[in-house]
Protein backbone atom coordinates (compact mmCIF):
# COMPACT_ATOMS: atom_id res chain seq x y z
CA UNK A 1 0.00 0.00 0.00
CA UNK A 2 3.04 2.59 0.94
CA UNK A 3 4.53 1.94 -2.26
CA UNK A 4 1.57 2.52 -4.42
CA UNK A 5 0.54 5.52 -2.54
CA UNK A 6 4.33 6.72 -3.48
CA UNK A 7 3.55 6.34 -7.16
CA UNK A 8 0.42 7.76 -7.23
CA UNK A 9 2.02 11.18 -5.69
CA UNK A 10 4.50 10.85 -8.32
CA UNK A 11 2.11 10.48 -11.40
CA UNK A 12 -0.31 13.02 -9.71
CA UNK A 13 2.49 15.16 -9.56
CA UNK A 14 3.96 14.61 -12.96
CA UNK A 15 0.43 15.31 -14.56
CA UNK A 16 0.30 18.70 -12.57
CA UNK A 17 3.97 19.86 -13.93
CA UNK A 18 3.28 18.81 -17.26
CA UNK A 19 1.56 21.63 -17.97
CA UNK A 20 3.20 23.89 -16.04
CA UNK A 21 6.28 22.77 -18.07
CA UNK A 22 4.75 23.07 -21.15
CA UNK A 23 3.62 26.11 -21.01
CA UNK A 24 7.36 27.75 -20.04
CA UNK A 25 8.58 25.94 -23.07
CA UNK A 26 5.69 27.35 -25.41
CA UNK A 27 6.55 30.80 -23.10
CA UNK A 28 9.63 31.00 -24.82
CA UNK A 29 8.47 32.25 -28.29
CA UNK A 30 5.48 34.05 -27.11
CA UNK A 31 5.44 37.91 -26.65
CA UNK A 32 3.73 39.85 -23.70
CA UNK A 33 2.62 41.79 -26.52
CA UNK A 34 0.85 39.18 -29.11
CA UNK A 35 -2.63 38.50 -30.03
CA UNK A 36 -1.66 34.84 -28.64
CA UNK A 37 -0.89 36.04 -25.37
CA UNK A 38 -3.93 38.05 -25.15
CA UNK A 39 -6.26 34.80 -26.30
CA UNK A 40 -3.84 32.80 -23.77
CA UNK A 41 -4.51 34.94 -20.76
CA UNK A 42 -8.67 34.97 -21.86
CA UNK A 43 -7.92 30.83 -21.81
CA UNK A 44 -6.12 31.02 -18.20
CA UNK A 45 -9.53 33.00 -16.40
CA UNK A 46 -11.95 30.79 -18.26
CA UNK A 47 -10.92 27.38 -17.50
CA UNK A 48 -9.94 28.99 -14.04
CA UNK A 49 -13.78 29.85 -13.60
CA UNK A 50 -15.28 26.36 -15.37
CA UNK A 51 -12.99 24.81 -13.18
CA UNK A 52 -14.48 26.33 -10.07
CA UNK A 53 -18.37 26.41 -11.12
CA UNK A 54 -17.63 22.78 -11.52
CA UNK A 55 -16.55 22.13 -8.19
CA UNK A 56 -19.71 24.17 -6.98
CA UNK A 57 -22.38 22.59 -9.49
CA UNK A 58 -20.91 19.06 -9.47
CA UNK A 59 -18.66 18.57 -6.16
CA UNK A 60 -17.63 15.14 -5.77
CA UNK A 61 -17.00 13.97 -2.07
CA UNK A 62 -17.90 15.76 1.00
CA UNK A 63 -19.64 18.73 -0.58
CA UNK A 64 -21.92 16.47 -2.74
CA UNK A 65 -23.98 16.08 0.80
CA UNK A 66 -25.12 19.10 0.80
CA UNK A 67 -28.25 20.35 -0.68
CA UNK A 68 -27.45 22.32 -4.18
CA UNK A 69 -29.48 25.33 -2.72
CA UNK A 70 -27.81 25.98 0.56
CA UNK A 71 -24.22 25.68 -1.41
CA UNK A 72 -25.83 28.17 -3.88
CA UNK A 73 -26.86 30.58 -1.43
CA UNK A 74 -23.64 30.57 0.72
CA UNK A 75 -21.53 31.64 -2.61
CA UNK A 76 -24.24 34.53 -2.52
CA UNK A 77 -23.93 35.35 0.34
CA UNK A 78 -20.16 34.82 0.18
CA UNK A 79 -19.46 37.14 -2.67
CA UNK A 80 -21.52 39.76 -0.70
CA UNK A 81 -19.29 39.45 2.12
CA UNK A 82 -16.47 39.93 0.16
CA UNK A 83 -17.45 43.22 -1.56
CA UNK A 84 -18.80 44.50 2.05
CA UNK A 85 -15.24 43.91 3.80
CA UNK A 86 -13.61 45.52 0.71
CA UNK A 87 -12.72 42.58 -0.74
CA UNK A 88 -11.12 40.79 2.03
CA UNK A 89 -10.34 37.11 1.13
CA UNK A 90 -10.48 35.94 4.93
CA UNK A 91 -13.97 37.14 6.35
CA UNK A 92 -15.62 35.53 3.30
CA UNK A 93 -13.76 32.29 3.91
CA UNK A 94 -13.66 31.96 7.07
CA UNK A 95 -17.37 32.79 7.21
CA UNK A 96 -18.51 29.88 4.68
CA UNK A 97 -16.90 27.35 6.59
CA UNK A 98 -18.82 27.95 9.72
CA UNK A 99 -22.35 28.53 8.18
CA UNK A 100 -21.79 25.21 6.45
CA UNK A 101 -20.39 23.50 9.71
CA UNK A 102 -23.35 24.86 11.70
CA UNK A 103 -25.82 24.18 8.70
CA UNK A 104 -24.34 20.63 8.20
CA UNK A 105 -24.42 19.77 12.02
CA UNK A 106 -28.06 21.33 12.92
CA UNK A 107 -30.10 20.46 9.48
CA UNK B 1 21.74 34.78 -8.67
CA UNK B 2 18.50 35.87 -6.84
CA UNK B 3 18.00 39.43 -6.11
CA UNK B 4 17.17 39.23 -2.65
CA UNK B 5 15.35 42.39 -1.82
CA UNK B 6 12.86 41.50 -4.53
CA UNK B 7 12.79 37.99 -3.41
CA UNK B 8 11.84 39.35 -0.21
CA UNK B 9 8.96 41.62 -1.81
CA UNK B 10 7.41 38.74 -3.26
CA UNK B 11 7.34 36.56 -0.52
CA UNK B 12 5.77 39.30 1.99
CA UNK B 13 3.14 39.92 -0.67
CA UNK B 14 1.35 37.14 1.11
CA UNK B 15 0.94 39.07 4.22
CA UNK B 16 -2.05 42.15 4.92
CA UNK B 17 -5.57 41.81 5.40
CA UNK B 18 -5.74 41.40 1.39
CA UNK B 19 -4.05 38.53 1.34
CA UNK B 20 -4.83 34.75 0.70
CA UNK B 21 -2.42 32.93 3.41
CA UNK B 22 -5.67 32.43 5.20
CA UNK B 23 -7.84 30.94 2.69
CA UNK B 24 -4.58 28.95 1.18
CA UNK B 25 -3.92 27.86 4.24
CA UNK B 26 -7.52 26.66 4.98
CA UNK B 27 -7.80 24.97 2.12
CA UNK B 28 -4.65 23.23 2.86
CA UNK B 29 -5.89 22.14 5.90
CA UNK B 30 -8.41 20.29 4.64
CA UNK B 31 -6.16 18.43 2.39
CA UNK B 32 -4.04 17.47 4.77
CA UNK B 33 -7.32 16.05 6.90
CA UNK B 34 -8.60 14.42 3.68
CA UNK B 35 -4.83 12.51 2.95
CA UNK B 36 -5.18 11.57 6.82
CA UNK B 37 -8.33 10.13 6.66
CA UNK B 38 -7.52 7.88 3.45
CA UNK B 39 -5.04 6.56 5.27
CA UNK B 40 -1.62 8.93 4.28
CA UNK B 41 1.03 8.68 6.56
CA UNK B 42 2.32 12.38 7.02
CA UNK B 43 5.28 11.70 5.44
CA UNK B 44 3.37 11.01 2.04
CA UNK B 45 1.11 13.99 2.63
CA UNK B 46 3.61 16.37 3.42
CA UNK B 47 5.58 14.84 0.26
CA UNK B 48 2.01 15.20 -1.66
CA UNK B 49 1.44 18.91 -1.45
CA UNK B 50 5.50 19.63 -1.60
CA UNK B 51 5.54 17.69 -5.16
CA UNK B 52 1.99 18.61 -6.34
CA UNK B 53 0.98 22.05 -4.92
CA UNK B 54 -2.56 22.00 -7.01
CA UNK B 55 -5.40 21.83 -4.92
CA UNK B 56 -8.12 20.72 -6.95
CA UNK B 57 -5.53 17.83 -8.17
CA UNK B 58 -4.59 16.67 -4.97
CA UNK B 59 -8.73 16.11 -4.41
CA UNK B 60 -8.66 14.23 -7.80
CA UNK B 61 -6.17 11.90 -6.61
CA UNK B 62 -7.93 11.45 -3.08
CA UNK B 63 -10.81 10.37 -5.13
CA UNK B 64 -8.88 8.44 -7.65
CA UNK B 65 -7.26 6.85 -4.69
CA UNK B 66 -10.68 5.86 -2.45
CA UNK B 67 -12.33 4.66 -5.91
CA UNK B 68 -9.29 2.64 -6.77
CA UNK B 69 -8.56 3.56 -9.93
CA UNK B 70 -5.29 2.42 -12.35
CA UNK B 71 -1.73 4.86 -12.61
CA UNK B 72 -2.98 5.66 -16.06
CA UNK B 73 -6.76 6.83 -14.73
CA UNK B 74 -5.02 8.91 -12.21
CA UNK B 75 -2.59 10.17 -14.87
CA UNK B 76 -5.63 11.29 -17.10
CA UNK B 77 -7.96 12.70 -14.35
CA UNK B 78 -5.21 14.89 -12.63
CA UNK B 79 -4.03 16.40 -16.24
CA UNK B 80 -7.30 17.25 -17.02
CA UNK B 81 -8.51 19.45 -14.06
CA UNK B 82 -4.71 20.68 -13.80
CA UNK B 83 -4.54 21.11 -17.31
CA UNK B 84 -5.78 25.15 -16.73
CA UNK B 85 -1.98 25.67 -15.49
CA UNK B 86 -0.71 25.71 -19.45
CA UNK B 87 -2.47 28.52 -19.81
CA UNK B 88 -2.11 30.01 -16.90
CA UNK B 89 1.79 29.43 -17.72
CA UNK B 90 1.71 30.57 -20.84
CA UNK B 91 -0.26 34.29 -19.83
CA UNK B 92 2.57 34.45 -17.18
CA UNK B 93 5.73 33.73 -18.36
CA UNK B 94 6.42 35.83 -21.00
CA UNK B 95 5.79 39.13 -18.23
CA UNK B 96 8.58 37.77 -16.52
CA UNK B 97 11.13 36.61 -19.10
CA UNK B 98 14.00 38.66 -19.48
CA UNK B 99 17.11 37.45 -21.40
CA UNK B 100 19.85 38.43 -18.64
CA UNK B 101 18.04 35.95 -16.62
CA UNK B 102 18.90 32.12 -16.66
CA UNK B 103 16.49 29.83 -18.20
CA UNK B 104 16.52 27.52 -15.30
CA UNK B 105 14.94 30.19 -12.90
CA UNK B 106 11.22 29.80 -15.15
CA UNK B 107 11.83 26.04 -15.90
CA UNK B 108 11.87 25.42 -11.92
CA UNK B 109 10.08 28.45 -10.22
CA UNK B 110 6.82 27.12 -12.81
CA UNK B 111 5.91 24.68 -9.79
CA UNK B 112 4.70 27.21 -7.93
CA UNK B 113 1.92 28.50 -10.80
CA UNK B 114 -1.27 27.96 -8.78
CA UNK B 115 -4.13 29.96 -8.80
CA UNK B 116 -3.28 32.14 -5.38
CA UNK B 117 0.40 32.79 -6.53
CA UNK B 118 -0.52 33.47 -10.19
CA UNK B 119 -3.41 36.20 -9.33
CA UNK B 120 -1.28 37.81 -6.72
CA UNK B 121 1.68 38.04 -9.65
CA UNK B 122 -1.17 39.04 -12.27
CA UNK B 123 -2.06 41.89 -9.72
CA UNK B 124 1.66 43.13 -8.92
CA UNK B 125 4.08 42.94 -11.80
CA UNK B 126 3.70 46.17 -13.42
CA UNK B 127 5.28 47.50 -10.61
CA UNK B 128 8.41 45.60 -10.75
CA UNK B 129 10.85 46.33 -13.37
CA UNK B 130 11.12 43.41 -15.66
CA UNK B 131 14.37 42.24 -15.36
CA UNK B 132 14.15 41.50 -11.29
CA UNK B 133 10.19 40.29 -12.03
CA UNK B 134 11.23 36.44 -11.90
CA UNK B 135 13.09 37.03 -8.66
CA UNK B 136 9.60 38.78 -6.71
CA UNK B 137 8.14 35.77 -8.61
CA UNK B 138 9.83 33.03 -6.87
CA UNK B 139 9.49 35.33 -3.56
CA UNK B 140 5.69 35.09 -3.84
CA UNK B 141 5.82 31.23 -5.17
CA UNK B 142 8.27 30.13 -2.26
CA UNK B 143 5.99 31.65 0.46
CA UNK B 144 2.42 30.22 -0.91
CA UNK B 145 4.27 26.79 -1.52
CA UNK B 146 5.65 26.80 2.58
CA UNK B 147 1.89 27.72 3.31
CA UNK B 148 0.18 25.10 1.59
CA UNK B 149 3.06 23.13 3.04
CA UNK B 150 2.62 23.89 6.51
CA UNK B 151 -1.34 23.93 6.42
CA UNK B 152 -1.23 20.16 4.93
CA UNK B 153 1.17 19.76 8.03
CA UNK B 154 -1.58 21.22 10.32
CA UNK B 155 -4.86 19.92 8.70
CA UNK B 156 -3.05 16.33 9.16
CA UNK B 157 -2.10 16.83 12.79
CA UNK B 158 -5.87 18.33 13.20
CA UNK B 159 -8.01 15.98 11.63
CA UNK B 160 -8.18 13.73 15.16
CA UNK B 161 -10.09 16.43 16.52
CA UNK B 162 -12.39 17.60 13.22
CA UNK B 163 -15.97 15.89 12.67
CA UNK B 164 -17.26 15.06 9.40
CA UNK B 165 -19.54 18.19 9.87
CA UNK B 166 -16.27 20.25 10.23
CA UNK B 167 -14.52 18.97 7.71
CA UNK B 168 -17.77 19.89 5.12
CA UNK B 169 -17.16 23.23 6.15
CA UNK B 170 -13.55 23.25 5.39
CA UNK B 171 -14.06 21.62 1.87
CA UNK B 172 -16.09 24.61 0.87
CA UNK B 173 -13.43 27.14 2.07
CA UNK B 174 -11.51 26.67 -1.80
CA UNK B 175 -14.19 27.03 -3.96
CA UNK B 176 -15.52 30.21 -1.84
CA UNK B 177 -12.17 31.48 -1.78
CA UNK B 178 -11.21 30.62 -5.70
CA UNK B 179 -14.81 32.66 -6.62
CA UNK B 180 -13.72 35.84 -4.67
CA UNK B 181 -10.13 35.83 -6.24
CA UNK B 182 -12.00 35.64 -10.01
CA UNK B 183 -14.88 37.99 -8.87
CA UNK B 184 -11.87 40.69 -7.81
CA UNK B 185 -10.02 39.80 -11.39
CA UNK B 186 -12.76 41.27 -12.81
CA UNK B 187 -11.42 44.21 -13.95
CA UNK B 188 -11.64 44.57 -17.40
CA UNK B 189 -14.47 43.83 -20.38
CA UNK B 190 -11.86 40.54 -21.27
CA UNK B 191 -11.02 38.87 -18.14
CA UNK B 192 -14.80 39.69 -16.85
CA UNK B 193 -16.54 37.74 -19.79
CA UNK B 194 -13.58 35.45 -19.89
CA UNK B 195 -14.66 34.27 -16.31
CA UNK B 196 -18.77 34.83 -16.70
CA UNK B 197 -18.29 32.61 -19.84
CA UNK B 198 -16.47 29.89 -18.31
CA UNK B 199 -18.82 29.97 -15.29
CA UNK B 200 -21.56 29.19 -17.52
CA UNK B 201 -20.04 26.85 -20.14
CA UNK B 202 -17.85 24.78 -18.11
CA UNK B 203 -20.56 23.48 -15.66
CA UNK B 204 -22.73 23.41 -19.12
CA UNK B 205 -20.16 20.74 -21.02
CA UNK B 206 -19.96 18.77 -17.76
CA UNK B 207 -23.72 17.03 -19.57
CA UNK B 208 -21.52 15.94 -22.20
CA UNK B 209 -18.25 14.61 -20.83
CA UNK B 210 -17.56 15.00 -17.10
CA UNK B 211 -13.71 14.55 -17.14
CA UNK B 212 -13.42 17.12 -20.18
CA UNK B 213 -15.89 20.19 -19.54
CA UNK B 214 -13.32 22.37 -18.00
CA UNK B 215 -10.91 21.90 -21.16
CA UNK B 216 -13.88 22.33 -23.52
CA UNK B 217 -16.04 25.00 -21.85
CA UNK B 218 -12.65 26.95 -20.83
CA UNK B 219 -11.82 26.43 -24.41
CA UNK B 220 -14.83 27.95 -25.83
CA UNK B 221 -15.26 30.26 -23.66
CA UNK B 222 -11.96 32.14 -23.50
CA UNK B 223 -12.14 32.21 -27.17
CA UNK B 224 -15.13 34.12 -27.49
CA UNK B 225 -14.52 36.13 -24.68
CA UNK B 226 -11.31 37.24 -27.01
CA UNK B 227 -12.88 37.95 -30.03
CA UNK B 228 -15.48 40.33 -28.22
CA UNK B 229 -12.91 41.79 -26.26
CA UNK B 230 -10.62 42.40 -29.17
CA UNK B 231 -13.66 44.16 -30.98
CA UNK B 232 -14.80 46.34 -28.48
CA UNK B 233 -10.81 47.37 -27.78
CA UNK B 234 -10.43 48.26 -31.39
Amino acid sequence: MTSNIFFVILITSLATFLSRFLGVVSSENIKETSKIFRWFNCLAYSTLAALIARIVIFPSGLLSEIDYLVRLIVIILSIGLFFITKKNLVYPTIFSAIILTLFSSYL
Amino acid sequence: MIDLKYFLKGFASIKGVGSPAIALGASFIAIGALLKNIGFTIQESLFSTFLTYALPGSLVMAESLIIGSSLINIFIAVWLVNARLYPMTVSLMPLLMHQKQPKWKYYLSCHFIAVSSWLIMKDNYEQIKKEVRIDFWIGIGTATWSVAIFSTFIGYIASDFLNKDMLIGLAIINPIYFTCMMVGAMKTIKISLSIILGAILGPAFYFLSPEWCILFGGFLAGTIAFFIGEINDK
